[in-house]
């Protein structure tokens, strides 16, 4: 049996595909995508998206010229529904099949759904998808006020896209501060301040009880006896779920996400899996990592289309994600959970500034607000293992490539 | 308008451009090489560095502080005439742009 199958039309499923390809896989490829979009591009969903600046057709990632020109075949609209191993074949919601050589999944993840009393009312919305977001959007010029639930990154995109909507918008993190499990506490007081400051009505360490509905609709979210706020909209974004249950249901080898090597092989040497759906052993993290983040999925899809070409190259990039947010951009580099110290490049007031976070003496994340110039050096460093001294990045004359023996490399500026 | 894509090898493709559209995405929906997009064009990558022909340089918008800093890491060679094409967008007051694709994206 030939041909590679893969299950999901994202940044982890086409960027594995384009790898294979252009490193000479020349057998047949199919892509499945339960979704009637051509790939798109997701991150903007939140942000220009919502705010009207991009339409549908404007964030449109790949075409047909591009499956035309790899000879692929997409399949849209089709959700795989199991994995016959032993056969070798996927089962699709048409009733087809597809055999396969080869097989990788990159089905993403979902957003974790809320179950307190009141969730399934009508006005409490998700973000996960384009059809999501088109619902969001219509919904969203309705509403006059709106409650966000959860200050990760989903949250707090959607409370800054609807302020600056002009809308009323209250938003509830159960934890002490934002995006408790990405950022340290000095970033997570800076989005605070930034956040009230155009007006969102930020309420940490609040715990949604019930959300509360008339004739069918929310008219409020309850939070215990201390407060009831009045909303139209609920959106809740409280975190992602691997869709891993394909997988699971085929008996690989699952933990809160596909288990995969660095190759992207799962327990099965014939199955790859890639992005949002996958955990594995990281060594930035040193240890077992979920990632969601464009760079991690299409990083990840690379090693898996490259070793379904029989180029393996093992994925070890330095994690990364980025989140616009009013007119800041937040770049983060690293994994900086568990840092004993840290040195600040830049000024915190004016809102541009590094965060160099270091753990036993080592340099293990970095943190940047508007500054994009630090966060490309920052990568480098991170990636080879170089650590710059505390002084050296707090002084702005300081240039890092010299760490890197890059110095002298011709760079027109 | 269109843009004009030449590869190193001096292979070139030529495609509309459509409103709004930037020539990094234009390049990464049609399936161009050598040029990744990988941020899909919020300056976090530098993956969608070309060379703007150079008579045509100076007919474009400038760039941005924010696209020269981000300029000013790239691996590659940099030259006069270097930009990230995500930031340059349709409608430009030139009937064909033409861009040369690095040998090697950061
Ligand atoms: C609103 C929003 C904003 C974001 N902003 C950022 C950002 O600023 N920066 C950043 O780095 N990351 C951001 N992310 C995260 C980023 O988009 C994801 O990490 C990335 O899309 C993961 O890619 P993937 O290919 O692994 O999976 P996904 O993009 O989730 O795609 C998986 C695809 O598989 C399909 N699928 C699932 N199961 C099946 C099945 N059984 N059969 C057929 N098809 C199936 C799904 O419908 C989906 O189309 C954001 C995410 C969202 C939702
Ligand atoms: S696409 Fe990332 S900087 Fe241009």
């Amino acid at each position: 049996m030939s041909g590679l199958v893969v299950i999901g039309a994202s940044y982890a499923g086409i960027q594995a595909v384009l790898s294979a390809r252009d490193a000479g896989y020349c057998e047949t490829i199919s892509v499945i995508s339960d979704e009637t979009w051509l790939p798109y591009q997701r991150p903007p969903l939140s942000k220009e998206f919502l705010l009207g600046r991009q339409n549908e057709a404007a964030l449109t990632l790949r075409n047909s010229a591009f499956f035309t020109s790899r000879k692929i075949d997409l399949l849209l609209g089709i959700r795989a529904t199991e994995i016959d191993r032993d056969a070798q074949r996927v089962l699709l919601s048409d009733r087809a099949t597809l055999t396969f050589g080869k097989l990788l999944i990159a089905t993403g993840s979902c957003a974790r759904r809320l179950s307190a009393p009141g969730a399934d009312l009508d006005g409490v919305c998700y973000l996960r998808s384009m059809d999501d977001a088109i619902e969001l959007r219509s919904r969203l010029q309705e509403a006059a006020e709106i409650v966000i639930v959860g200050g990760g990154f989903i949250g707090l995109e959607v409370a800054a896209s609807a302020s600056q909507l002009g809308k009323r918008v209250t938003l509830i993190e159960s934890g002490p501060r934002l995006l408790m499990r990405a950022v340290s506490p000095i970033v997570s007081e800076f989005l605070l301040a930034m956040h009230r400051k155009h007006g969102v009505d930020v309420r940490l360490g609040e715990n949604l009880v019930s959300i509360e509905g008339r004739n069918g609709k929310v008219v409020s979210v309850n939070c215990g006896q201390t407060c009831r706020i009045g909303a139209d909209l609920v959106v809740v974004g409280i975190g992602g779920l691997a869709n891993s249950r394909i997988a699971e249901a085929a008996q690989l080898l699952c933990r809160d996400g596909i288990v995969v090597d660095d190759c992207a092989q799962t327990s099965d040497p014939r199955i790859y899996a890639a992005g949002d759906c996958t955990i594995h052993d990281n060594v930035f993290a040193e240890g077992w990592l979920r990632l969601e983040s464009v760079q991690h999925a299409q990083d990840q899809g690379k090693a898996a289309g490259l070793a379904i070409a029989g180029r393996s190259s093992p994925y070890v990039s330095v994690p990364r994600f980025w989140s616009d947010q009013y007119a800041s951009k937040l770049q983060i580099a690293g994994i900086s959970a568990g840092f004993d110290a840290h040195a600040v490049r830049g000024s915190i007031e004016e809102g541009k500034f590094s965060l160099f976070y270091y753990k036993g003496g080592r340099l293990v994340a970095v943190d940047s607000l508007d500054r994009s110039g630090d966060q490309m050096a920052a990568r480098k460093l991170l990636a080879g293992r170089l650590t710059p001294s505390p002084e050296q990045v707090a002084d702005p004359s300081f240039d890092f490539r010299s760490l890197m023996g890059l110095a002298s490399e011709t760079n027109a500026s | 308008m269109h843009v004009k894509f030449v590869q190193p090898d001096g292979a070139a493709a030529a495609l509309a451009m459509e409103s709004g559209a930037s020539v990094m995405i234009t390049a990464v929906r049609n399936g161009i090489r050598g040029i990744d997009g990988e941020c899909g064009g919020c300056l976090d990558c530098a993956t969608c560095h070309v060379y703007v022909e150079e008579s045509q340089y100076g007919n474009i918008p400038a760039p941005t502080a924010d696209e020269l800093e981000l300029l000013g890491t790239i691996t590659g060679l940099r030259r006069p005439n270097s930009r990230l094409s995500c930031q340059i967008k349709a409608p430009l007051a030139i009937d064909t742009l033409v861009v040369h694709i690095p040998e090697s994206q950061a």
